[in-house]
Order: C-alpha cells, then structure tokens, then sequence
C-alpha cells in the first residue's frame, strides 16, 4: 500500500485522457467535428494509431492502472481518486494531458483539439476535483496559435502552466516559438515540457534507433538540446521572467551539461554576444526539473550531490500517473530525501512555481 | 606518455595524388575537389604539422577529414585510401614514434571493410574512425561486419566529432549556433552510446574496444544512471543485453581527455564514479587532465596492437 512520505504533497505530472475521442466531440467545433471524421488526425509518423517505438506495456501504463470502467489509464477520475490522490495524500496533482492536438501536422486541427482537450479539461476534471490543476496544451509548433490558447485561458482558475513536448519541430529557442514565451511571461505561467512528441526528427543525430528503451532514454537528451538552444538563442536575455519546467526528462544529466556549456561559451562567447551571463547561471535562474524517471546512481548520496549541484529549490516531486515507469514517493529515490530537501522536493517548490495555497487543497479558484 | 589523440588538418585533396588511381586523380582535379575540411570546428583550427609533445613515447595520429560527407561512396571511398596511404608515407614512415588511424567510408559498410583488410597487416594502424553522426545508429547490425573486422585484427574503433551527414545534431532539428553544435556533441555521444550497448553489438564482439575521440566525459555518468533504470524495467525488450549497461561500458569504452568538460573542482568528483579512471586515455593538447589515472595503461587496454 502506498504510503504518505510529506504532508501536502504536490504531484507534477499526472496524466489524464479521455475515455474515447468521442468524449472530445462535444467540446470540438462542428467544422473540425466533421473534419476528424472524414480525414483523421495525423502525426509525423507511420502509424494511424500506435506507436513506432511499441511501449513497454499497453498504453505505456501501469497493468493496475486499467479503471473498472473499462476505460483506458488516466481516464477515470474517480480511479484517480482512489488510486493516487487518496492513498498518497495528493494536496495538490498537476494535470499534463497527453492526448491528441500537440503535433498534429496541421496546426489549425491541432489549435482545435487543443482547445477541446483544454474545454474537456476544465469542465470534466478542474471543476469536480479541487486537489487538480491543469497544463494548457497547444500547438505549440505554432507560436501565434499557442500564445493565442495561453491568452484564453491563462485567466481560467485551474490552469497554472502552459505545456509542450520536448520533441519539436525545430529547437525551441528559434524564433517562432518566441511568441510563446512571451505570451508565458505576460501571464505569469511557466512552460511546461513533457516527454514525447513526434516532430519528425531521428532522435539520434545519427538517425533512427531500434528500440522504445532508446526512444525513452534518449528524451533525457532531447531535453538537453532544448536547453542549449533556449540559452544560446538568448531567449532568457529577451524573456527574462520565463520559467521552463522539465517533464519527465530525469535530472542527473543537468549539472554536466551546464558545466559543458559553460566551457563551450568560454571558447565561443563572442559567438553569441547577446548573453550576458555564463549559461549555467541562465539554467539556474530558469529551470525546474521534475524527478521522475529519476536516475539510480551507484550509490544514493551520488544523487544527493546532483541535487545539490542543480539547486533543491529546483526540484519538482513527479509520479507520472499512470504509467509504467511511475515513482512512488516513498521508494522513487535510493535513499530517503534528507530532511533540508524533503520538504521543497516533495511540496513546497512546486507551491511557489505554481502559486498553490498553502495548507490543504482548496478549490481550484483560489490557486 | 602515450597521446591517444594527436589531430592532424586534413591535407589538401591534391596532396593525395600521388596515393589516387589515374581516374581519382583526374577526377578530383578536372571537378575542383580540393578540400576535406569538416564544418564542425572553428576554421583553421586543427594543426597542419602538429609535434607530439616532450616526453611522448607514443602518439596516435587522426587526420580530421570529412570524408562521410561525400555522397558517392566510390569516390568517398578512393579518398578514404588514398588519406591512409599519404597517412602512412607522410607520417607513420617518418616519425617511429607515429601510429595511425584508418579513415573510412562509412558510406559503404562493404568498402569500410575492404579498407581496414587491406591496411590491416600494417601494425603501425590501431584504430578505425567512424563519425559520430552518420545515417544510422552505430550499433546497428549494418555497421557490424566493421567490428567483425576491427574485432579480428584487434583494431579499436574510435569515434570521433563530425559526420554533419543526415539527420540533424539535435532530436529537435538544427541549431543556429556552433556552440550548439559543441554542446550537442555530448548527446550525440549518449545516442552512440546507448546504441552500441543496446543493439547487442558490445556483446556480440567481445574483443571490441570502442574508444570515443573529445568526447568530454562528464555526461556519462548520468547516462548509465538512467540506462541501468530502463534496462531494469525494459530489459525484456533487448534479451541479449544480459547485464547492466554500465557494465558493458566500463569493460568496452575509453575517452579522450582533455577536453575534459568540467571545472577543474569536479575532476577528483569525476573519478569517483565506478571505473571512471581506468577509461580514461590520455589525448595531446592543452588542459587539465585528472590526477591519478594511469593514462598509459588505460591506453594498452584500449588499444591491442600497442602491446604491453
């Protein structure tokens, strides 16, 4: 049985779809209602449905995550309920909706199915469960359109961050992305960026791995390059209240890259004049990571020292509910938290990135 | 010392000629092919006639010359022959101290082949390079019939930066920046990495010895944190992989340093991690190297045909 390792604690990604696409139509304008039927929704990979690196599991889920409803994982709140929130003593969960719209080749289907994941999202989960908080999804290829979706909806109550996957079009510190991070600073939203994605690039620059293991451990490195380009690009110059939040991507990687950025900007600084700062002082300033999948070190305290090294006011506790590489807060890391960390990671940073109340869940209007 | 990398500039394609069949040699000068400089380093970067440093009882020389970047593989592949043999008459005859690198044509894993057949009984050759960004992961079973062969004449395999051939550097497309573009080699190598290990090809050539050429160093440690996790988890997924990746790392590869990518505080952290210091091997060129490694030693291990 699960148990409670922090009072408060605030889950950072938890995954919510619905039940069939159908569960979408009614929040789905009737031009691309019609739209879907006749042509489908279409990715930049083979697959009508599935995926080309098949998951680990049906769904990339948890076998016990299938509600007795007979829907799919993270279909059910009220299995979520039962699950996750109650058991684990969730105060507050953060909502990073995976389904379809993100990706989509055209981005105006995508906008529409964003704006019915996000409509879904409000009325079917927001509004019923005080303890969830929501992601806006967009497509976020499009800078206009998804700074469009942000401006919608960053007054909702509920809603705390905008949400991106990691796997893009171009890296994200290009300008057609700009109007997304200012449309996040205007707002006063962090930017999500979630695992996943298929934007048509190998993930390897030496193109196409074999295997789904490969795909999943090679997220950690597409989180990567959106970092060194979001701070070659400038974009922490130009954006300087942008707040980035790393999904999914692990963390331990993070304190080697920011060393090896630092030593390529020491070299190439006049390449990029427009930065003002070492890269690793940009990194520290602008980026959260959540935990999960963490990394297992050879020995515990050599995961105490990256945490250290990355700062621990910037570390977000995560399950990924329900999927299968879920981390339990009482087993995710090798060795309990100590108690300097345990607080922040499992709660209280996550409170002040997103603005939750403190104490209890209240409902979603007051956070 | 032993210098496992002394990098060479590529030398001007009509320096070759005398080491090209007739028709490569009009070819190259009647179409004006003059130059094998790759894109990814600062221009006139690398030494024309660099000198292995006081004390060097060994070096191995590495021409840096972007001969994956030709698409036709015949002519890529004349080229490749004709750098080994100016290779040989300009350095390795010249100097007793030189050992060399074969270059390839990674285009063609059938001519790749025949090259290394046909350099291999000249021992003074200890290593292969290939590209670290090519079309096509390394551990790819195309590319195995080359570990087959480097495996059969104990020939390391090093890979080296550049191979701007195919697919983006990044899994999000191209950067604007060289700095991006330095900064990515390092995931690029974890792709590397993970392929190899993953696609069985460590496994299967017990002999290999895979040697990553300024590489940097510090991304790997957390890169077999996480692959150790997903194997746990996934492991069923590559049945062949039949122990924790890291270990198949820590018996199989080396890196070069310097450049070693990390403040000079965090080398000493650096050699904490399980087998770090007997991967490491010892390049020319300037910066901190960590305290306390036998880079000599590392250096037999990595590469056979240097003997003990």
């Amino acid at each position: 049985m699960a148990t409670q390792v922090a009072t408060g604690l605030v889950d950072c990604d938890i995954h919510n779809t619905p039940a069939s696409e159908a569960r979408l139509r009614p929040y789905l304008a009737e031009r691309w209602r019609r739209h879907v039927e006749r042509f489908g929704t279409r990715t930049r990979h083979g697959l009508a449905t599935g995926y080309p690196y098949p998951k680990a599991t049906p769904g990339a889920a948890r076998v016990d995550a299938w509600p007795p409803d007979g829907g799919p994982p993270g279909s059910s709140l009220q299995f979520l309920r039962e699950q996750l929130l109650d058991p684990l003593g969730v105060a507050f969960g953060i909502l990073n909706c995976l389904a379809a719209g993100a990706g989509q080749t055209d981005p105006e289907l995508g906008a529409a199915l964003c704006r019915a994941v996000n409509d879904w999202q409000l009325a079917e989960w927001l509004e019923p469960e005080p303890r969830l908080r929501a992601s806006i999804v967009m497509p976020y290829d499009d800078g206009e359109l998804s700074a469009a979706e942000i401006d919608r909806l960053a007054g909702v109550s509920g809603f705390v961050q905008a949400l991106m996957l990691v796997r893009t079009l171009e890296p994200i510190g290009r300008r057609r992305y700009w109007p997304i991070f200012e449309a996040c600073e205007r707002n006063g939203l962090p930017l999500g960026i979630h695992f996943g994605g298929y934007a048509g690039h190998p993930i390897s620059s030496s193109g196409w791995p074999s295997f789904y293991l490969e795909d999943h451990t090679g997220m950690a490195m597409s989180f990567q390059a959106q970092l060194v380009s979001l701070v070659f690009e400038g974009v922490f110059e130009r954006f300087p209240g942008l707040r980035v939040v790393c999904i999914e991507g692990g963390v331990a990687w993070l304190p080697a890259l920011a060393w090896r950025m630092d030593r390529v900007f020491e070299e190439l600084r006049d390449e990029v004049p427009e930065l003002s700062r070492r890269p690793s002082e940009y990194l520290r300033e602008h980026v959260w990571l959540t935990t999960q999948p963490v990394e297992e070190p050879e020995r515990p305290e050599q995961l105490l020292q990256v945490f250290e090294r990355i700062g621990r006011d910037r570390l977000l506790f995560a399950t990924d509910y329900p999927h299968w590489d879920y981390d339990d807060p009482a087993r995710a890391f090798p060795a309990p938290l100590p108690a300097r960390m345990r607080e922040g990671v499992y709660a209280g940073n996550a409170r002040a990135l997103y603005g939750l109340p403190a104490g209890p869940s209240s409902p979603a209007g007051e956070g | 010392m032993i210098d496992c990398d002394l990098a060479l500039a590529a030398p001007p394609v009509s320096a070759l000629r005398d080491h090209l069949e007739a028709y490569w040699r009009d070819s190259v000068r009647e179409r004006g092919i003059r130059s094998l400089e790759p894109s990814y380093e600062l221009p006139g970067r690398a030494p024309r006639r660099p000198e292995p440093g006081p004390g060097t009882t060994l070096a191995i020389v590495r021409p840096l010359a972007a001969i994956e970047a030709l698409h036709a593989e015949d002519l890529a592949a004349a080229l490749a022959g004709g750098l080994n043999d100016w290779l040989r008459a300009e350095w390795l005859d010249r100097d007793p101290r030189l050992r060399g690198s074969i270059t390839v044509a990674p285009q063609s894993v059938e001519a790749a082949v025949a090259e290394i057949e046909r350099l291999a009984s000249d021992r003074r050759f200890v290593q292969v390079l290939l590209p670290l960004r090519g079309l096509h992961p390394l551990g790819r079973r195309l590319h195995w019939p080359i570990y087959d062969v480097c495996a059969r004449h104990a020939l390391a395999v090093a890979v080296r930066p550049g191979g701007n051939v195919g697919s983006a550097i990044t899994p999000v497309g191209w950067p604007s920046h060289l700095a991006e573009d330095l900064a990515g080699q390092s995931q690029a190598y974890q792709s590397q990495v993970t392929s190899l290990v993953l696609e069985g090809a460590l496994g299967a050539h017990p002999a290999l010895r895979v040697v990553l050429v300024a590489s940097g160093v510090t991304w790997l440690p957390s890169l077999t944190w996480r692959l150790d996790k997903n194997w746990k988890g996934v492991r069923r997924e590559v049945p062949w992989v039949d122990r924790p990746p890291s270990e198949v790392i820590r018996r199989a590869m080396w890196l070069t340093v310097p450049p070693v990518d990390a403040p000079l505080d965090a080398l000493p952290e650096l050699l904490a991690h399980e087998g770090m210091a007997a991967m490491l091997l010892r390049a020319g060129g300037q910066g901190p190297v960590p305290d306390g490694v036998n880079f000599d030693a590392n250096a037999r291990q990595a590469y056979p045909r240097l003997g003990h």
